[in-house]
Order: C-alpha cells, then sequence, then structure tokens
C-alpha cells in the first residue's frame, strides 16, 4: 500500500519543484506551483514554510541566505543528495496511490 | 547530523527566531514587489499580500515548531513550564515526593543489601575465581584438615586451595588478655588470595614446617590501630596467644577483612599451630569437619568443570578412607556467607524483602497515579483551554508526562538521599556486640541506576494515567463549570480501583509484618528446653589461660564451688557450648555390638554436650527419668551419659531408655543414666531433634560456660561472679552476659526478619493513610457546593459525613478486605521467613483490622472536619 498523505503531496511537490529549477526561494516555490499546474493548484505559506523548515531538519534540503534579481534578501533552498532519493521514492508511492485510486474510481 | 542541528539550535534560539521572521517577511516583501510589478497600487499590493500570506504570528510558530519538534529547546520549556507548575501546587508536589521518596528508598536499601550480600564480591583480585567447597546437604559446609589437603593435592583444576576458621583466642600485649577473634588459615592464604601487606610481611606456604612450627601473626588494619596505635615498630615484636608467644609479622591492608562478608577476624595466625593455641588438634583428625576450604580455579576452568574434578577426588577419598570419608560428596558455593549456611536462607529471605519493597513501590506508583489524576481532573478547566485555543493533545501530554518525570526524579533523588543515610547507619552498626560481624553495604554504581529506573519508572506509568483524561477531553464540556464533575463523581472511576488496590497492598503488607512481630514473640517464648531468664553466663575458654581439656575439670570445679557460695544463687553449672548459641557438635552413636562404624550405619548424630552435675538443675531442663550426673561420674567410673526424649524415643520406641546402652564413634559404651526433656539445639524453627549429655568429668573439655541463676539482679550478680572467678585465676579473660543476651545471636534473624517486615509494614501504612487522605480531601473539596445546599437544606452531620466519605470508606473497606485474605493466602510464604507465623492467629487478623480502621480514621479525619465545618452561607455567596 502506498503510504501518502497531504502532507506527503505538498512535500513531493516542493521537491520536484527544486529538482527542476536547481534554486528557489519560498516565493518562488509558490509560484512555481501555482504556475506549473495551470493555477489548479495553490500552495498555502502556512503550510509551505513549515513543510521547508522540516525538510530542512530531515536533511532533504538545504538552505542559504542570497540576493534575488531586484537585489532584496531571501533564504534559497536547493536538494540534498538525500533529497533527491526522498524524491524518487515519494514520486513512486504517489504513482501507486494515484494508480490505486484511479483503478478503484474506474471499476464502479 | 540532524540531532546535531538540534543540539545547536538549542543555543541559537533567539537567532533561529529572527532568521524565521526575516524569512516570511522577505516572502511577504516579495509578493509586493510583484504584485506593485503587476500594477497594483502600494497600499493595495501591501493589502493583498499580507491577506495572502494569513496570520504571520500562527504560521511563524508552526515553523518554529517544525523546526523545535523534539527538539532540546522544546523540553527545556517543558521542564521550566513543569518546575513552574509544581511550584505553583507545593501540597501536591510535596505529597508526590514524599510517597515516591518513601517507595524508592526502600527498593534502595534493599537493593543495597542484597547487592552487598549476593552481587558484591569479596575485596580481593578476581572474586569471580573464588569458589568454596560446601558438602552436599545444604548448611552443612566445613572439611576436615586431612580433607583439605588432600582435596588441594589431587584437584586438577584449581590453581591454589586455602583453608580458613574462625575462633576466638586471649591475646595479651604487656597487660591483661582479651577476648580477640581470629582467622586461623593455611600458610598459603594470603597468597593465593593475592592480597598484599601494607606493613610487614606476610607468612607464606614455606613457613610451614609441621604442626606448631609458625608462630606469626598478621593484625588487621582495626586492631593495628585500636590496641597499637598503628604503630609500624610493633612488627617483629611478640604477643601472648593463650600464654603462648606469637611474632607480629605484618598489617594486612586497610579494605582487607578476610574472606567472611560479614564477620571481620581482628587477625589472622597458621592453622598449623592451632593446637598450641586451642588446646587439641584437629589437623589430623579426618572425621573432624571444623575448617572452610575454599579455593582459585584457574584460569579458563569454570564451576561445572571443577566440581566434576572435586566429585572424583572425592571418590577417591571415600575408597581410602570408608570410615571418615563415608559418603563425602562436594559442592561448589560463592565464599562469604559461612558457605551456604547463611547464603541459602540469607538469599530467599532479601528476595522476599526486595519482593516486598517493590511492592511498596508499586503502592507508591498507585497513590501517585491517584493524585496525578486527581491533579488533571482539576485542571480539566486549564487543559480544556489550552485545547481550545490550539494546543495539540500531544504537546499537552508531553507536558504534563514532563512534569510526572520531573517529580519522580526528586523523590527519587531524596529517597536515594534517605537510603543513603540508612546504609551508613548500617554499614556502621555492630548488631552483636560480641562477635565482630559487620554488614557493609555501601550504595554503588548499580544502586543508583536502580534508583534511576525506578524512578523514571514511578514516574511516567502513574503520568500516563491522566494522559487518557486528556485524549477524552470535550472542550465544550470541560468549559462549562461544575455540572459534568459532580456528574462523574457519583461513577466509580479509575483512581477509586487505584486506590483500593493500593490499600489491599498496604493491608496485606500490614498483616505480613503484624505476623511477623507476633512469630517474634513467640519464638522468644517457646520451650527451649532451659530457661534462660534469671541466668548469668560466664564464658571462657580455660586453654587462654594456659590448661589443657584435663587441667581445666580441677579449675571448672573450684568456680562451680566458689559460684554457689554466692548468696541469692539457687543453681550452678558448667556447659562446654550453650544450646542455640552457634556452636557444639553432632556425634555419631550406634547400636551395641555393631562392628561398623561408617556414620552411615550409625543410629542417629546427636548433638552432645559435656555437663558437669547440677548444669540440668541449674538450666531448668526437667529430668523425666533416671537422675543427674554426680561428681562420682568421673573416669575409672562406667561412662555414663544423659538423653533426651527424642534421643530415647528413636534408639527404644516406647520402652525406658534409663540402664540401656549405645555405643559412640570411638567404640566407648555409655550408659543411659537419665532422660531429659527436648529442646531447641541449633535453631529455633528446627524439628525436635535428638541430644546427649555426658558428664565433664569423663569427657572434659576446656570451653566453660558457667551458667549461674540467682533471684539477683543481674548488674549486681554479675559484678559479684566477677570478683569471684577473678580471684580464681587472675589471668583468666570471660564474658560476662546474661543467657537471654546470648540468645541474641539465634535471635539475631528473625529480629532483622521482624525489623525489615515492620519497616515495610509501617510504609504501606503511611503511604495508605496518604492514600485515603489524598482522596477524602478531594472529594470534599470538589463537592463543597453540594454540601453547603445539603447543609442549607438541613442535612443532619451524620448524614453530612456519610455523604461526603462514603466513598472513600467503601474502598478502604473493601481494599482492606481483600488485603487480608491475600496475607492469608500468603501465610506459608511468611512461615518460611518467621518463626512460628501464622496468620490465621485471631490476635493478627484483630491488629490488621484495628490497624486498617486507625489508618482510615486517621485519613479521614480532616477531609471530615472540613466537610462539617462548611459554612454555607459563605460557600453559595462565592463564584
Amino acid at each position: 500500500m502506498a503510504k501518502n498523505d497531504l502532507q506527503g503531496t505538498l512535500d513531493l511537490l516542493v521537491l520536484k519543484t527544486l529538482d527542476q529549477n536547481g534554486v528557489l526561494h519560498g516565493y518562488g516555490i509558490v509560484l512555481h506551483i501555482q504556475s506549473a499546474s495551470n493555477d489548479l493548484l495553490r500552495v498555502e505559506e502556512g503550510s509551505l514554510y513549515p513543510a521547508l523548515h522540516r525538510m530542512e531538519q530531515s536533511g532533504w534540503i538545504s538552505s542559504e541566505w542570497s540576493m534575488t534579481e531586484t537585489n532584496r534578501r531571501a533564504k534559497y533552498y536547493k536538494l540534498t543528495p538525500q533529497g533527491r532519493r526522498q524524491l524518487e521514492a515519494a514520486q513512486e508511492s504517489f504513482d501507486q496511490l494515484v494508480r490505486g485510486v484511479r483503478a478503484v474510481l474506474r471499476f464502479a | 547530523m540532524s540531532v546535531l542541528r538540534r543540539f545547536t539550535n538549542l543555543f541559537r534560539r533567539s537567532a533561529i527566531d529572527r532568521d524565521i521572521a526575516d524569512e516570511l517577511q522577505s516572502h511577504i516583501d516579495l509578493r509586493i514587489e510583484s504584485n506593485l510589478a503587476s500594477g497594483m497600487s502600494p497600499a493595495e499590493a501591501r493589502r493583498e499580500a499580507l491577506l495572502r500570506f494569513g496570520n504571520p504570528a500562527i504560521t511563524k510558530e508552526r515553523v518554529t515548531a517544525s523546526d523545535a519538534t523534539l527538539s532540546f529547546a522544546g523540553m527545556t520549556r517543558d521542564i521550566r513550564y513543569a518546575a513552574r507548575q509544581i511550584r505553583s501546587s507545593p501540597g501536591f508536589a510535596i505529597t508526590a515526593i514524599l510517597t515516591l521518596a518513601l517507595g524508592i528508598g526502600a527498593n534502595v536499601i534493599v537493593f543495597g543489601v542484597l547487592n552487598a550480600m549476593i552481587l558484591h564480591p569479596l575485596s580481593i583480585h578476581e572474586p569471580e575465581r573464588l569458589m568454596e567447597l560446601a558438602n552436599e546437604r545444604p548448611g552443612d559446609d566445613n572439611q576436615s584438615y586431612p580433607d583439605f589437603l588432600d582435596y588441594r593435592s589431587r584437584n586438577s583444576t584449581f590453581s591454589d586451595m586455602a583453608a580458613y576458621r574462625m575462633g576466638a583466642v586471649g591475646l595479651s600485649s604487656a597487660g591483661s588478655a582479651q577476648i580477640t577473634w581470629e582467622f586461623e588459615v593455611s600458610t598459603n592464604y594470603f597468597d593465593m588470595l593475592g592480597i598484599q601487606p601494607q606493613v610487614g610481611r606476610f607468612f607464606h606456604a614455606n613457613d610451614d614446617h609441621g604442626p606448631n612450627s609458625a608462630p606469626y601473626i598478621v593484625l588487621s588494619d582495626t586492631l593495628w590501630h585500636n590496641r597499637f596505635d598503628a604503630d609500624p615498630r610493633i612488627i617483629g615484636t611478640t604477643v601472648d596467644l593463650n600464654k603462648h608467644p606469637y611474632t607480629i609479622l605484618g598489617v594486612a591492608p586497610k579494605d582487607f577483612h578476610g574472606t567472611e562478608l560479614f564477620f571481620w577476624p581482628e587477625f589472622w595466625m597458621p592453622m598449623i599451630n592451632e593446637e598450641q593455641v586451642e588446646g587439641y588438634n584437629f589437623l589430623t583428625r579426618r572425621g573432624n569437619h571444623g575448617i572452610f576450604v575454599i579455593g582459585m580455579l584457574k584460569p579458563g576452568v569454570n564451576e561445572r568443570q571443577a566440581q566434576d574434578n572435586l566429585v572424583v577426588v572425592a571418590h577417591q577419598m571415600t575408597r581410602e578412607n570408608p570410615t571418615t570419608d563415608d559418603k563425602l560428596v562436594v559442592r561448589l558455593v560463592k565464599p562469604g556467607l559461612l558457605g551456604d549456611t547463611l547464603g541459602g536462607p540469607a538469599k530467599m529471605f532479601l528476595a522476599a524483602l526486595m519482593g516486598l519493597a517493590l511492592l511498596v513501590l508499586v503502592a507508591a506508583c498507585v497513590n501517585l497515579a491517584g493524585v496525578f489524576a486527581a491533579r488533571s481532573a482539576d485542571r480539566s478547566r486549564e487543559l480544556a483551554i489550552r485545547l481550545s485555543i490550539g494546543s495539540s493533545r500531544w504537546r499537552i501530554l508531553r507536558q504534563l508526562l514532563t512534569e510526572a518525570v520531573l517529580v519522580s526524579l526528586m523523590g527519587g533523588l531524596l529517597g536515594t538521599l534517605l537510603a543513603i543515610v540508612m546504609l551508613r547507619v548500617l554499614t556502621h552498626w555492630q548488631p552483636i556486640s560480641e562477635y565482630p560481624i559487620h554488614v557493609t553495604v555501601v550504595a554503588d554504581a548499580n544502586t543508583y541506576i536502580l534508583a534511576l529506573l525506578l524512578s523514571f519508572a514511578a514516574g511516567i506509568l502513574p503520568g500516563l494515567l491522566p494522559a487518557r483524561q486528556v485524549w477524552r477531553t470535550e472542550v465544550t464540556d470541560a468549559m462549562k463549570s461544575g455540572s459534568a464533575s459532580a456528574r462523574v463523581l457519583r461513577r466509580f472511576t479509575v483512581r477509586d480501583i487505584l486506590l483500593g488496590i493500593q490499600i489491599a497492598l498496604c493491608a496485606l503488607l500490614v498483616t505480613a509484618s503484624l505476623v511477623a512481630v507476633r512469630g517474634l514473640g513467640r519464638s522468644l517464648h517457646a520451650p527451649f528446653g532451659f530457661v534462660p531468664q534469671g541466668v548469668m553466663i560466664a564464658q571462657t575458654d580455660l586453654h587462654m589461660a594456659g590448661y589443657s581439656d584435663e587441667s581445666a575439670l580441677p579449675v571448672q570445679r573450684r568456680m562451680i564451688d566458689a559460684a554457689s557460695q554466692i548468696p541469692g544463687v539457687t543453681g550452678v553449672g558448667v556447659v562446654n557450648s550453650l544450646p542455640l548459641s552457634g556452636g557444639g557438635s553432632n556425634w555419631s552413636v550406634y547400636k551395641e555390638g555393631t562392628a561398623d562404624f561408617r556414620p552411615s550405619n550409625s543410629i542417629m548424630s546427636p548433638r552432645a554436650y559435656q555437663v558437669s552435675p547440677g548444669y540440668l538443675v541449674a538450666a531448668h531442663t526437667s529430668i523425666i527419668s533416671g537422675r543427674d550426673f554426680n561428681w562420682d561420674d568421673g573416669p575409672g567410673k562406667p561412662q555414663v551419659a544423659i538423653v533426651n526424649s527424642t534421643f530415647a524415643h528413636k534408639m527404644c520406641g516406647d520402652r525406658p531408655a534409663v540402664g540401656l546402652h549405645f555405643l559412640g564413634g570411638d567404640k566407648t559404651r555409655y550408659e543411659i543414666v537419665g532422660v531429659v526433656e527436648n529442646g531447641k539445639y541449633e535453631m529455633l524453627t528446627e524439628d525436635s531433634s535428638p541430644a546427649m549429655f555426658f558428664p565433664t568429668a569423663q569427657s572434659p573439655d576446656a570451653f566453660t560456660n558457667l551458667i549461674v541463676r540467682s533471684n539477683l539482679p543481674s548488674a549486681e550478680i554479675a559484678s559479684t561472679l566477677n570478683r569471684t572467678l577473678t580471684s580464681i585465676d587472675y589471668n583468666l579473660p570471660f564474658n560476662l552476659r546474661s543467657w537471654n543476651d546470648r540468645l541474641s545471636l539465634v535471635l539475631f534473624p528473625a529480629r532483622i526478619a521482624t525489623a525489615a517486615l515492620g519497616v515495610m509494614g509501617l510504609l504501606a501504612a503511611m503511604l495508605a493513610v496518604t492514600g485515603i487522605f489524598g482522596m477524602a480531601a478531594y472529594t470534599v473539596s470538589r463537592r463543597l457546593r453540594e454540601l453547603g445546599i445539603r447543609i442549607a437544606l438541613g442535612a443532619l452531620r451524620g448524614q453530612l459525613v456519610r455523604a461526603a466519605l462514603a466513598r472513600p470508606f467503601l474502598v478502604l473497606v473493601s481494599g482492606s478486605l481483600a488485603g487480608l485474605i491475600l496475607g492469608v493466602l500468603a501465610s506459608r510464604l511468611l512461615a518460611a521467613l518467621v518463626y512460628e507465623a501464622s496468620p490465621r492467629d485471631p490476635l493478627v487478623l484483630l491488629g490488621a483490622v484495628t490497624a486498617m480502621v486507625l489508618i482510615g480514621l486517621v485519613a479521614t479525619w480532616i477531609p471530615a472536619r472540613r466537610a462539617l465545618s462548611i459554612n454555607p452561607a459563605q460557600l453559595l455567596r462565592q463564584d
């Protein structure tokens, strides 16, 4: 059984975003998820930042303060090798969940 | 890595807070920036960004939480919070801490003793390799010297073996002799144990040149300090042991007290010189079992292999000496407790005591659980408020647990401190002043670890109970005041059941301690076969004054004559060894006409006593038939004996025994001239066993117990006797003591058991009082309003007390009943511990019931007073 929940899904979205974009700050992650999902998914800041910090504590991502193009200080996140492995696992697990849910929905 | 980060977070707390604030602010700023870029007005851009972000305080708190989850920072905060909570309710804290301190303290003390007696080895190098040779029958752990030599030379599993034996001699150095306790040891003793002297030298195996060839002694540190002022110049000087000169070779190290855990010798002397000092020779008697044999296992040899090896050696010895080594079966035990003589019963007793101590701890925990449950019930409103403003249940639980653990650690600390003080006292305690018995119990790392573990366990388990409540708390219900609690109070709760269990445990312990006290009382008044009251005993060994067994007889007679002259004295006699005093020997007896003198062919092995005429009368040992000895029963006359009724019954059934004959192990033919009542000889708990008495004139012995029965006060007879005996021989060291005092050794285990059980019972009673008091007080305080209304409506005092205290009382009664029933069921266990213990004794049952009623009264008195003194007008006005 695929182990998954909403929090896991957010983690997956963040990890995938960082995997595709390399280095991003929190706001950038929100924007990317929003645009990549054609405005279907909107990440709440109230959930994103706790998730980012938790993932950092777990060693999946690392952070660094740096300047934006508009010369503003922002905290940038990037994947660690451990985070990359976690992304693969989460992706696999999510695929299973989707396949499972689809199968059930089609069954009717 | 992440643990390290969490740890460093602890010190970077404020830096992290700022970091998070900065990050969230930069997020808002970035959105404002892009809103501006998409054409909003500055005000509008700002408003939209803030709206989108939501409550920044909550977000920040959540981010901080995900950083701090399971971190040390969270823990220290919890601890600080818990400490504040505990400080704010000192009554609760003191109750809980004291309860735990008692429970944990009791456990640490018992474990400390257990640790010292069983787990803690002797203070020698590689103690685990040291074994003692015991015999097949438990309690019979002595070997003979020739057997020791054979075991030592023929085994292949021990690197060496040594022998020791305890004794008392008169030691004089420039002055009068004093009775001093010594170990007679084989000359290789110190070398085998790997002990080095602190001053001078020890004797070695090459000092052994046959009997009486090594007149040397080694002092203990204590004797060196007490008698010789720790003067190193005494090395090489001589002292007199029972009038024979011995050279002081050296002093043993401070922490070496011989090879018995509780019996510390004052000096050591070579065993080969024992004849000179003690006046008789056991070195060549294979049948005389009187020494302890210890051996150092060869490296790599285990106990099993060594024992198998020794059994083979023992078989060989039996083949070679069929009479004296008949049925020799050897068994290895841990040394230090007189072989297994003390070890077996002591271990059993301590294990049982440890069980009781754990029961006390369980009772304390149950009590504590009740206290915690009551407390969290009182705090249910506070908890509900915290839940409703968004605190997670897990977080609240963690706080409650932190509080519980903090309380239990404080209780554990206090308990351990109390225990350490008690153990100190125990270590300096010399239970029987005339014997060098030391109970050394020092709390070591094991003890502290146990205390810590117990504290944690005792804190977490009761702390978990309120968790149920936290989980169940319905925020809306709990916020509404009053109504809910009154409803809950009607039902029996977990708290009541816990209290019931605790009271049952308490009743069990109280019953147990009463049983023990009763048993001790009875054993003090059991038929001993003699009457110790009113008897003064002068004990001496005439060898100490230079007499032999034979030349001692006239002196003993002079002593008897002199003592009889003292006005007020009603009976005087001499016995070589007192019954029930640890000494004495058993001799095998044989049927008349037998030629087979192997022990297995004997009729029995009765206890043998050499007594003077008049001893039996003076001791109040009643003569059932026949006659007492008289001074005509001397050498050259027919050998005579007096036996007890068990002996008579075993030998000739219901026929009269007087006039019949039996044979001793040396083929001497004895005529039975009298039969006396049975008595206790070795232990109070023994079944009736055979005993026989021989006249001193026919079998002389220089060991002398002069028993003097009189109607004088003991101080007066003691001083008169002292003057009288000193006038007979000035150099004779003797010990004056009443017979009851002499019995202290044999009653020692029973006394200890009773004291221990008594203390446990007392602890349990205290816990029950606090438990019931806590519950009753809590019930009354929760129902103050209701009780006030009842008073206002005209309830009578009786009704009021019933309403307030019916439930604690019901719990008390049912718990006590359960405990009493358990106590009666546990009677067998108790009977094993204490002589004559029977919980079916109506007095014990009455005592236990009375104790529980008293406990109940004491515990509910104050809450009842409070319920009665409620002023309804005042009460209804407040809140």
